[in-house]
């Protein structure tokens, strides 16, 4: 259902050094089905340490995570079975080299969801006809663009059905000419009402999809609301200078 | 003498070519089996060091992280003994002391150089899946598979392609290693032929003969490793 809590964050916490580098200090959030929730903020503000908190790739140093309503913090819970739900989209594609487009797509519902390969290849190929890209199924990814690898690795990660995407700068190592392309398929990823964290820099997808903003600085949420209030009603100065900067 | 009576004289009388052709045996029955278990206690030894390698700072403290400490500890000792000591000593040890009961020559020497073998095998296969870049294995664990199906589907496969090179050199070289078996009185390839010089007190054939079919098989062998690696390096691009 729409509105109810699909992730909640509780006092975050990740430290290196003992505390001496706090790259996330006390964030609570929560995200519910069909947000999109977009999180900007300068470099080093610990937006992507965060995101990547989330499915535990980093593991926190304090705080708890509930998804669906289970703390994944827990040592005794079984990450991997939680992270089947979590889809992830990296700023460097992470493809696998040598595993033809369709089998980087199929492998994880077939070993993991024990899917049939007719059955992971049928949804494999829906999507791949989606993004336009069906042709290139049988190609590897060292032949694809840019834009092309990361179209591919929205579809990989959405074969495994999840209920939230996790997107990690998803266009910042694209040329700008591919970075539409990609935006086009996370919009109509949020049309199609999945619910998304994404990271980002561009500043007219948070605006233009986004249905809450996170404004993140030194570890920190600074300011949170809707694209309205951050864009045009940025209270706190930190924000307006980051704006300033960045618009 | 001719070259024809040399060669009848080194290889035909007395049946002397069987000194080569029983060493032959012997010289790839050894090269053979080493490289078999090389590999087994290679690959072992390299996951125990990269699990700990990439693991150990993220774990929490706990049974999982004290055996994994105790095996990586075991695998250093190991790496560092092997390979601070000649091959030779190794194959002595082995045959005058640690199994001074066995007539068994042959398994004697595959254990010798089966277990030197692995020791360098385990440090090729661990640059390996060190190459492998971070994001590889992130993708992997986003995608829900858990640390073993990672390394098996991920990891493995991409570090084998990346180090089959050197993997290829460490066969070569443990091929022509294996010539040092006469130490312990067992009649490989490089004995058989210096059997024969001890007969003829010809040195020239059955040494020349000896390199000869050495060189024969590495270049085989780097043939079709060559192949091998043509046919990986196909299914990328």
């Amino acid at each position: 259902m729409n509105g109810d809590t699909l992730i909640r964050v509780e006092k975050l916490q990740k430290h290196y050094n003992g505390g001496v580098i706090k790259a996330l200090d006390g964030i609570n959030t929560e995200i519910k089905k069909g947000e999109v929730v977009v999180v900007i903020g300068p470099s080093g503000s610990g937006k992507s340490t965060f995101l990547r908190c989330l499915n535990l790739l980093e593991v926190p140093t304090g705080g708890n995570i509930f998804f669906e309503g289970v703390d994944i913090t827990d040592e005794k819970v079984n990450i991997n079975i939680h992270r089947q739900k979590m889809g992830m989209v990296f700023q460097h594609f992470n493809l696998f080299p040598h595993m033809t487009i369709l089998k980087n797509m199929i492998i994880a519902p077939m070993k993991l969801r024990k899917k049939s390969e007719a059955e992971a290849t049928e949804l494999a190929m829906k999507l791949l006809r989606r993004v336009g890209l069906e042709d290139r199924a049988n190609a590897y990814p060292s032949q694809l663009s840019g834009g092309q690898k990361q179209r591919i690795a929205i579809v990989r990660a959405l074969c495994m059905e999840p209920e939230v995407m996790l997107f990690d700068e998803p266009t910042s190592a694209l040329d700008p000419e591919m970075v539409g392309e990609v935006l086009e398929v996370m919009k109509q990823l949020a049309h199609d009402n999945m619910t998304m964290v994404v990271v980002t820099h561009e500043m007219g997808f948070a605006r233009e999809v986004g249905s809450r903003v996170m404004f993140m600085a030194e570890g920190r949420q600074v300011e949170e609301g809707t694209p309205e209030e951050i864009f045009d009603h940025p209270k706190s100065e930190r924000l307006q200078t980051f704006l300033a900067k960045v618009l | 003498m001719d070259f024809k009576s040399k060669f009848i004289a080194n290889f035909i009388d007395d049946d002397r070519w069987k000194y080569i052709w029983n060493g032959l045996g012997v010289t790839l029955k050894v090269t053979f089996f080493a490289v078999l278990l090389g590999i087994a206690i290679g690959v072992l030894v390299a996951i125990i060091r990269s699990t700990h390698e990439k693991n150990s700072k993220s774990m929490r403290m706990g049974f999982g992280k004290a055996v994994l400490a105790i095996l990586n500890t075991i695998c250093k000792v190991y790496l560092t003994v092997i390979r601070g000591t000649p091959v030779v000593v190794q194959l002595m040890i082995m045959y005058y002391i640690i199994l001074a009961d066995s007539r068994n020559k042959v398994l004697v020497a595959t254990l010798a150089f089966g277990i030197n073998s692995g020791a360098y095998v385990a440090e090729i296969f661990r640059s390996g899946i060190m190459s492998i870049d971070e994001g590889q294995f992130e993708a992997g664990r986003s995608l829900g598979f858990n640390f073993v199906q990672t390394m098996r589907y991920i990891i493995i496969p991409q570090a084998f392609k990346n180090v089959l090179p050197a993997l290829a050199n460490e066969f070569i070289v443990l091929l022509k290693e294996t010539s040092v078996v006469g130490y312990v009185a067992l009649q490989d390839l490089t004995k058989g032929g210096d059997i024969i010089r001890s007969r003829t007190f010809d040195a020239f054939m059955p040494l020349f003969g000896v390199a000869l079919i050495y060189l024969i098989m590495v270049l085989f062998f780097t043939w079709l490793v060559g192949r091998l690696e043509r046919r990986l390096r196909n299914s990328e691009r």
